[in-house]
């Protein structure tokens, strides 16, 4: 057995020290294209952190049954089998959501940090480290996408998960749910971020 | 992790856990085949309920399948009566040219061809920008204005409609729908005006 202090590590490190999207960078498809509000990043975000769990619970389970030239493919397969899950799922119970997130619902496959996870931490721990990392790792970037989401939300249609703070024909900066404006809060956020998790730690 | 890969234990595993993926998903997909279906049947309702004036029979069982030219798909023509009097029908329109994806539309017509209402069926357009096709304030401007003085086209190319901030592509496609389902409705205003027997 780890001493506690060790899962709790586990957890944190990917809520603050090594943060998906505002320290490792990872994910940024999802990251850039889909957080043009704040409920739509919270919804990605959710939805990622689901695939994450299942399949790091998986890999961790099966890892010493696969051949080590075959691993990639394997993941991939469980991955992709998740995400088609989440797929079916949301189209009957949530269409609203399924209608918003679009594309960007298959395309979970390939965000690197489940692969990432599955490959770096799940491969090589047990079964409840790596339960511990996938929801550190899935709350940091549900965490994340909702800031992000937020911001630009805010800044870009000057409202707050679909609360409007500003008159309907109200000129907001609308930079920010267009693609550029993406980077561009991407990056003041991952500076406000650092400044403050270095002060913490 | 550290298992010896041979080509029998490599094709094993792999063979394994498709195998498994496969049946789970399909397993899945039953059972949510039939909430899915439900799910499209309300959102269907929905639509009509928005975009027709109110109704007494059953636009969805008496709907009507037609062929327009340089339209793959049929066009689905929802006809509303109201005690057998015709009031309007609603109408799909289907463009091409979205930003990233085709845009599917509901349209409402009133028997006089003026517009009652759009609802938008499909759309894989930028999230923020382009789906926003979807909000009131965007589809207000057509409720009430009969196509054949409201030109269907975006202002920037000599229309009446007004585009989305930073979507013009996505209105275009919008109006190109919606100027499709007129044509489609005009062409066939005669045979809707008695229920189909």
């Amino acid at each position: 057995m780890e001493p506690t202090s060790t899962y709790k590590q586990h957890f944190l490190r990917g809520i603050v020290k090594e943060n998906p999207v505002f320290v490792m960078l990872l994910g940024m498809c999802p990251t850039l294209g889909v957080t043009s509000s704040a409920f739509n990043g919270l919804g990605m975000g959710l939805a990622t952190l689901f695939v994450l769990l299942m399949s790091n619970i998986v890999v961790s389970l099966v890892k010493n049954q696969i051949p080590a030239k075959v691993r990639i493919p394997a993941f991939i397969v469980i991955i992709a089998s998740f995400v088609s899950v989440v797929e079916m799922v949301l189209e009957a119970y949530l269409p609203f959501l399924y209608e918003q997130l679009g594309i960007f619902i298959p395309l979970i496959v390939v965000n690197c940090l489940i692969l990432g996870r599955a490959e770096a931490f799940a491969s090589k721990n047990g079964l409840l480290a790596s339960i511990l990392d996938a929801l550190g790792m899935g709350l940091g970037f549900v965490i994340a996408l909702t800031a992000l989401g937020a911001t630009r939300e805010l800044l870009g249609s000057g409202s707050m998960f679909e609360f409007r703070f500003v008159p309907d024909n109200a000129n907001t900066l609308i930079l920010f749910i267009l693609p550029p404006g993406a980077f561009i809060a991407l990056a003041y956020l991952a500076i406000v971020f650092n400044r403050l998790s270095r002060k913490i730690a | 992790m550290k298992r010896e890969s041979t080509l029998l234990n490599m094709v094993v595993v792999l063979l394994a856990i498709t195998l498994v993926s496969g049946l789970s998903l399909g397993y899945v997909n039953e059972l949510t085949a039939a909430p899915k279906a439900r799910a499209q049947l309300a959102r269907k309702v929905n639509a009509l309920q928005l975009v027709l004036p109110s109704y007494t029979n059953d636009p969805v069982g008496e709907v009507r399948l037609l062929h327009w030219e340089g339209v793959r798909d049929r066009i689905e023509v929802y006809p509303a009566y109201q005690d057998s009097a015709f009031v309007g029908a609603a109408v799909t329109g289907l463009s091409e040219m979205g930003y990233s994806g085709p845009v599917r539309l509901l349209v409402g017509f009133q028997p006089d061809g003026t517009l009652r209402n759009i609802s938008v069926l499909e759309q894989k357009e930028t999230p923020g920008l382009g789906t926003r096709m979807k909000d009131d304030r965007f589809l207000q401007q057509f409720a009430g204005k009969n196509p054949a003085q409201f030109d269907l086209r975006v202002r920037k190319d000599g229309g009446d409609v007004d585009a989305l901030a930073g979507a013009t592509i996505s209105t275009r496609a919008f109006a190109e729908a919606t100027r499709q389902a007129y044509e489609v409705y005009l062409a066939n205003t005669g045979n809707l005006k008695e229920p189909e027997k």
